[in-house]
């Protein structure tokens, strides 16, 4: 299938030869003899990626997983996840005699007393925060390029749920410490718990073995942090991976490069040196964070203490805007019949709302397929300008997400700013809502916008900023025709089709089955696609030729004439060409 | 199964047909010897410097004391410093020099690989429907309702066994978020120390952080209350004294007499999701939660005046005992700390 047999060269002169050859010969030998290998090896050693930076994301997500998984394991061998009271005598004088949670002795006792604890204490913290905001970016990249496309929705649910199990999993590690931040953190879960309804108070006491904060939460959520998440994270990464492979990866439009074929460098030895070298450098630069940029230095919060507090309590920044939905809720609860309180101020935006955006989140490519219609495979990759209405939805996600996590840190902009929280407070309660309805309508307009001026490149060519008058005074720009491969790939997408539903009722008068439903979603389809600017037709693009050669019989007469500059209009070669007068 | 489901959306020569792929470029390395040969040494020499940083790095393990002081180096801690700098350099090293050996050197040739439809071919798909049909009438799960319908039972019933150990995860809430230690008589210290207090050692305005006395107290030569069980106790009984004009307190109805000269004592809790309250703005009598900003009165009954949470700051009566010193006179008569279901079925204090 592949072309590989013409790439099968090297740089060297000389074949190269093995230094052994019949030592590794026969170690091959028998491995295959057992398992196989070779005709594994034989479909996947050559395998295709193409290359583009935005690729890379995802991996940095993958390889910070990595260093998550070292790092953790070096953790693992000091820190002692039990709340069982003891005396700090450890280097750091300033809590020496002071009782504390074994949880938080132990942290202090790999910070200060183990070598490079602190190290591997910093890198783990680190890696979990650019781990989850790699996948977050990652996922934007592939919704903005209609990446999740058919047959790829499936390993989007699968990414979806890896971004919600590594915030779940990044806050089940900062909690471990049990230093007064992080205790702060686990006494809001706990409140969030007793908010559900009905099960709320008997959520809690499970969780803590009792009254909070009881002495089985640190034991129970390191269990849940070193074993329950790490192994569905590995499960579902490894999933992820397999249907990549299966799939092939994505490429972006260009000339030869299709939605059947995929161009790019073979696995062996490129992208493994590539990637492999990538793997090297995000844990590097994890190394070097961990060495300059303290990160969670529980020496000097203190032990957890129920009754204390420090001023600006924040979680890590990926629980920022559910914390933020919960400081800008309006204060509601409702008083059932037996008195029974549904407290809606904390179980709507901490409970309730997270949840739904996953569930939105996750939903995305089955929407955009049933208002699309669209079933279709698509491995060539969108610009987010040629899907306006998709670019728009997702920056109105974003937005959302940026006023919540805006508000998650209200009371440290009300400082830095000198405002007051309250207005901010109420700003933030009306932003949510309108932002994200702003955001989607300038972002649509800004796409057609950049459809429109693609257009004009193409019909018309590029602006070379030569200007030329003519006999009569009248002056002109010079267009520059686009070059093939460019025009090529501007060109490559499909036309967006509007949904039409069927004629709604037939001869008799009876409404087709689901004919409401259609009627829906034609207009979300128009919605959708009914503004975007399409690519120009065959004979929109001869015609806009057609005008850029009597642009240049127009401009004949002038030609062999001393209008200096002239010769860079595009139409000319260009060679040893210089302008006659430097301008000063 | 239709066709069109299967189809593999495709750009078709409209309006320009596909150029094809662009002829190889030589890279300047492919061409110039030197220039390879310069790239074959940065390669090397970024691995050789890899293994470099590796020795400086147990060089600095055994050299750099680590102790109490994790700001000598600018801030940094010095051994921190320095086995992070040599482990990130060690590493990043070996990273570029992989890469750039894959782009300067290794084959630069671009190949095409095609590729195949996500799903099976419709053979396939035929074969594995006949198969499984196969297999499920020789199970003869069809024909045997009363296995199958049984099977399902039993393995439904299974799914007990799987959720009722759970049980003794945690014991059951009964009433106990209903109560805290306080009760009638005991004595509101303050939370340094456990000193009692007296109405005339507080000024107009000033906050005190208190608990309640008997975390102080020992029976036995131990403490009553020690390690887990007063973490417990002490998440539901913190609570602040704070001393106001009398003029500004403005009491509910019952709870006229729940001060002393002015002072009056609440919960610490927040009512919304339980964090310690700690900021006290002494001119608004206005107690600010630093982890969502609700904002509670306490001159008007711990009323809620901003943020998130919904219910006032439940308040603990206060008296004085027999030598003049700051008492409560019952248990909170509500729930404290963050609102649940259950929290206004159950009638707490006396």
């Amino acid at each position: 299938m592949s072309r590989t047999e013409s790439v099968a060269r090297t740089n060297g002169t000389k074949a190269s030869k093995a230094a052994k050859p019949n030592k590794v010969g026969a170690a091959a030998e028998w491995a295959d003899d057992r398992l196989g290998l070779a005709t594994l090896a034989k479909k996947n050693l050559r395998k295709v990626f193409p290359d583009h930076w935005s690729f890379m994301l995802g991996e940095i997500a993958l390889w910070s997983f990595i260093v998550l998984l070292l790092t953790g394991v070096f953790l693992t061998l000091w820190f002692r996840p039990s709340m069982v009271e003891v005396v700090y005598d450890g280097s750091y004088s300033q809590l020496r005699g002071i009782k504390m949670s074994e949880a938080y002795a132990s942290s202090l006792h790999l910070s200060f007393d183990v070598r490079g604890g602190l190290l591997m204490r910093q890198m783990h913290h680190w890696a979990a925060m650019v781990f989850i905001a790699a996948m977050m970016v990652h996922l934007l990249r592939v919704f903005f390029t209609g990446a999740f496309r058919k047959p790829r929705e499936l390993n989007w649910v699968i990414g979806s749920l890896l971004l919600l199990l590594g915030t779940l999993e990044g806050f089940t590690g900062y909690s471990l410490p049990d230093d007064l931040l992080s205790g702060t953190g686990i006494r809001a879960a706990d409140g969030f718990m007793k908010s559900m309804p009905v099960v709320g108070t008997y959520m809690s006491f499970f969780l803590f073995g009792g009254e909070f904060p009881g002495d089985s939460i640190i034991p129970r959520l390191y269990t849940i942090h070193v074993l329950l998440i790490p192994g569905i994270l590995l499960a579902l990464i490894g999933a992820h991976m397999l249907l990549l492979v299966y799939h092939k990866h994505t490429q972006w439009p260009g000339p030869g490069r299709t939605e059947q074929n995929v161009v790019g460098y073979p696995m062996l030895p490129v992208y493994m040196a590539k990637a492999g070298g990538f793997f090297f450098v995000v844990f590097g630069v994890l190394g070097l964070m961990g060495a300059l940029l303290t990160i969670n230095p529980v020496w000097r919060f203190g032990p957890y203490n129920p009754a204390e507090v420090t001023a600006g309590s924040q979680p890590d920044w990926y629980m920022g805007w559910p914390d933020g939905a919960l400081r800008i809720m309006p204060n509601w609860e409702t008083h059932l019949w037996n008195n029974w309180t549904l407290s809606w101020n904390v179980f709507l935006p901490i409970i309730v709302l997270p949840g739904l955006m996953f569930t939105i989140v996750m939903m995305l490519p089955f929407l955009e397929q049933w208002i699309t219609g669209d079933k279709r495979e698509h491995h060539l990759l969108e610009r987010p300008r040629n899907a306006p209405s998709r670019t728009g939805l997702m920056v109105a996600l974003m937005t959302f997400y940026a006023i919540l996590w805006m508000a998650g840190g209200n009371d440290i902009l009300a400082i830095k700013l000198k405002l007051s929280i309250n207005q901010i407070t109420y700003f933030n309660r009306a932003a949510v809502f309108i932002g994200p309805v702003i955001a989607f309508f300038i972002t649509r307009r800004w796409c057609i916008s950049l459809q429109r001026a693609d257009n004009d490149k193409l019909l018309h060519g590029l602006e070379s900023g030569v200007i030329m008058r003519d006999a009569q005074g009248g002056y002109t720009e010079k267009h520059i025709p686009l070059p093939v491969d460019k025009a090529y790939t501007l060109t490559a997408r499909a036309r967006d089709e509007v949904y039409v539903p069927d004629s709604e009722a037939d001869e008799n008068g009876v409404n087709a089955p689901g004919a409401r439903l259609n009627k829906l979603r034609s207009r979300f389809s128009r919605l959708w696609y009914g503004d975007n600017i399409q690519k120009p037709t065959k004979a929109e693009l001869e015609e806009g030729h057609h005008h850029a050669e009597l642009e240049e019989a127009h401009d004949a007469p002038l030609e062999g004439h001393a209008a200096d500059g002239h010769q860079f209009d595009g139409r000319h070669d260009i060679e040893d060409e210089h302008l006659s007068r430097q301008h000063d | 199964m239709s066709i069109d489901k299967r189809e593999v959306s495709a750009i078709e020569a409209d309006p320009i047909a596909d150029p094809g792929l662009p002829a190889h470029q030589p890279r300047p390395t492919d061409t110039d010897e030197y220039l390879e040969k310069r790239a074959e040494r940065q390669v090397a020499t970024l691995f050789g410097l890899s293994t470099l940083f590796v020795i400086l790095f147990c060089v600095s393990y055994f050299v750099f004391k680590i102790g109490d002081d994790p700001t000598e180096i600018l801030g940094f801690g010095a051994s921190n410093v320095a086995l992070g700098g040599c482990l990130g350099l060690a590493l990043l090293c070996i990273g570029v020099g992989m890469i750039q050996w894959a782009r300067k050197l290794m084959s630069d040739h671009e190949i095409v690989e095609f590729r195949h439809p996500g799903s099976s071919s419709d053979e396939d798909r035929t074969e594995t429907v006949a198969i499984l049909q196969t297999g499920l009438e020789e199970s003869g799960i069809g024909r045997r309702p009363l296995i199958r319908n049984s099977l399902l039972g039993a393995m439904g019933a299974l799914g007990i066994v799987a959720i009722l150990p759970l049980r003794d995860l945690g014991p059951l809430p009964g009433d106990k978020l209903n109560h805290t230690v306080w009760k009638k008589g005991m004595r509101v210290v303050q939370d340094v120390g456990g000193n009692p207090i007296k109405p005339a050692d507080m000024e107009i305005g000033q906050l005190v952080n208190g608990e309640p006395a008997v975390f102080f107290e020992e029976k036995d030569g131990e403490p009553i209350y020690d390690g887990v069980a007063l973490q417990v106790q002490k998440a539901k009984a913190a609570v602040v004294i704070v001393k106001m004009q009398p003029d500004d307190i403005t009491p509910w109805p019952g709870r006229e007499n729940w001060g002393v000269d002015g002072i009056l004592c609440y919960s610490k809790i927040c009512t919304h999701v339980g964090c310690p309250i700690s900021l006290w703005e002494q001119q608004t009598h206005h107690l600010l939660c630093p982890c969502h900003q609700s904002t509670f009165d306490l001159a008007d009954n711990g009323k809620v005046i901003f943020g998130p949470a919904a219910r006032h700051l439940p308040q603990l009566p206060l008296a004085l005992d027999d030598e003049g010193y700051l008492i409560a006179t019952s248990d909170f008569t509500e729930a404290v700390g963050p609102s649940f279901w259950e929290r206004d079925t159950i009638k707490t204090g006396e």
